[in-house]
């Protein structure tokens, strides 16, 4: 088989976009790694807030206030998308799971307020000055790349005060924390809070990015971002093993989202259908939060230990 | 004036169900400074409750709790936390798996203070926790960054200790800390616990299933039976007590059904 139409070029040429757009959803993987991975907390959330900081954004830069401003206004709904599902959680007693489900289903309603009743709005770089912008597309590289590293070197500093310790330990041991008298409703509700902070800011460069905010923008947003922590983890701990710290760990969690844009534009370079990208990627994100556990399983399994203690002879594994 | 008074203290799980059961039947102690007690009983006799109770793990239905002369009864957990220290039955409980000795260690040392954005540990720290981990003599010293998750049963619980005792707390709560170790290992943790209490001078309430460890540790005992203390002995009256006493006092106790119960072990 042959494939007359695939032109180098062509991939060489849609490298840049998919590299700055990886970057913009890694930003998306770093908050979504403060509740997933610090926290355990599986926040479903991060579908409504993505969209709900593209929406806040670029009608605050349509209705005139400059787009950096527009972006932390972003990361401020996100805040607050954050407490609602702390709320829901701590202080109502739903199930984590379930807090995220319903405030992303609240927020699609929001977005849709928020964008004036219009599913999607667009905002040109021709009338507006945006932080990135596809059309900008080396200018936004850069932005985007210190963007990340200015994000990842403020978080690595929380994580490593009092106050983000004591997050580490709720998200680690509850019950210690507890018994250090570290309040646990208030460590999980502020991490949510931040992480979806940083998760509406990346949607809110995400639609300047791409000129407009749609509210389905987030849809699937934590499959993405759980492939991006799962990528850049893997390859991170197998390049740098156990030196990988906190801040590189982060690092590399913004680079899965580059490597996953990068293979998603190989994917459609290569002409497969893109209405199946979301399915490969879940398929893909299943598979590697899988291996740990069939590792486990086949060394520790039912199977082996017959095999190796023989038909029922107790004593054949003695020796 | 006592360091801990609980005074006709009760409890009662999932009232008004089937499985309604009353653990705490009335609780009234006290504890003077520097008491160390030892608490002994059946299974279901009330002791973790009681500690539970204590700690806040829960509010109880009647009665009062001071520490100090400060009434706590109707404060949560995590804020009586900065007058408890605590070691749990389970070693996995009492410290943060996936962070580091020095890191856990530097959680215990804010206990029961505002934590702000100031650094989590500080260079001092480091060098103060290192004499620390070394009084142990478990070679911990010089595994300071090793997550804890790595360390042993034995070494966690240790870990616990110096954790428990690091703020110097008004009161130090053991539930059982030796039971899931083994005996080698029970008798180090139970020495390293001897030697902290007697060095900062702690009240402290200690529940065990060993009865010889119950009577040779400590200035005091209570015996508990069903959410209640039905035996509380002190000073010299303890140092001559046998374990066969505590036999026949559990035995009046119980009516006689005393050789089901896990009591009988040691």
């Amino acid at each position: 088989m042959t494939f007359p139409a695939l032109n180098p070029a062509a991939l060489l040429n849609a490298l840049p976009g998919n590299i700055a757009q990886g970057l913009v959803w890694g930003i998306m993987a770093v908050g979504l790694y403060m509740t997933f991975r610090l926290l355990h907390f599986s926040d479903l959330t991060v579908d409504g807030s993505f969209a709900t900081g593209g929406a806040t954004a670029v009608m605050l830069i349509i209705s005139g206030v400059p787009s950096p401003l527009a972006l932390l206004a972003a990361f401020g709904a996100g805040l607050l998308a954050g407490l609602v599902t702390g709320l829901l959680h701590t202080a109502l007693g739903i199930p984590d799971i379930l807090s995220g489900i319903l405030t992303q289903i609240a927020l699609y309603s929001v977005n849709l307020r928020i964008m004036g009743a219009r599913a999607n709005q667009a905002v040109s770089v021709d009338k507006y000055f945006l932080v990135i912008s596809l059309r900008k597309i080396n200018r936004s590289l850069l932005t985007g790349a210190l963007i990340v590293l200015a994000i990842c070197v403020v978080l690595y500093w929380f994580f490593g005060t009092e106050l983000g310790s004591s997050i580490r330990a709720t998200g680690s041991n509850p019950s210690m924390a507890k018994a250090q008298g570290i309040n646990i409703n208030t460590a999980k509700v502020l991490t949510l809070m931040l992480s979806n902070g940083i998760v509406a800011m990346a949607g809110g460069l995400l639609a300047q990015y791409q000129g407009f905010s749609d509210v389905n923008m987030g849809r699937g947003a934590i499959v993405i971002g759980l492939a991006a922590i799962i990528i850049g983890e893997t390859l991170g701990e197998a390049i740098f093993g156990r030196h990988l710290n906190f801040f590189g760990r982060l690092i590399f969690v913004a680079l899965g989202g580059v490597i996953y844009y990068i293979v998603v534009g190989l994917v459609l370079w290569l002409k497969m259908p893109s209405n199946d990208l979301k399915l490969f990627t879940a398929m893909i994100v299943a598979a590697f939060l899988a291996i740990p556990n069939l590792r486990e399983k086949a060394r520790n399994s039912y199977g082996k230990a017959a095999k190796k203690g023989g038909a029922g002879n107790g004593d054949a594994g003695a020796k | 004036m006592a360091m801990l008074e609980l005074n006709n203290v009760r409890k009662i799980f999932n009232p008004g169900t089937i499985n309604e059961k009353t653990a705490l039947e009335g609780v009234s102690l006290s504890l003077e400074e520097g008491d160390f007690v030892t608490v002994i009983g059946g299974n279901g006799a009330g002791k973790s409750t009681m500690l539970n109770a204590i700690a806040g793990v829960w509010p109880i239905d009647e009665g009062s709790i001071r520490i100090d002369g400060e009434a706590i009864t109707g404060i949560p957990e995590y804020r009586r936390a900065r007058y408890l220290g605590r070691v749990f039955q389970d070693p996995n409980t009492g410290t943060a798996a996936d962070m580091q000795i020095d890191e856990n260690l530097a959680l215990a040392a804010r206990r029961g203070q505002k934590r702000t954005l100031r650094w989590g540990i500080t260079r001092k720290e480091k060098e103060s926790y290192r004499e620390l981990l070394a009084t142990l003599d478990l070679g911990l010293e010089d595994r300071m960054t090793a997550k804890v998750g790595l360390l042993s049963g034995g070494q966690r619980q240790a870990l616990t200790l110096l954790m428990a005792s690091l703020q110097q707390p008004k009161l130090l709560l053991l539930d059982e800390h030796t039971a899931a170790l083994d005996p080698r290992t029970a008798k180090k943790v139970l020495e390293i616990t001897n030697r902290i209490v007697t060095e900062q001078n702690l009240t402290a309430l200690m529940i065990t299933h060993n009865m010889k460890d119950a009577i040779r540790t400590g200035n005091r005992l209570v015996m508990m039976h069903e959410g209640q203390i039905i035996y509380d002995v002190r000073g010299e009256e303890k140092e001559h007590l046998q374990v066969s006493d505590l036999m026949k006092k559990f035995e009046q106790a119980s009516g006689g059904e005393f050789a089901n119960d896990r009591m009988m072990l040691s």
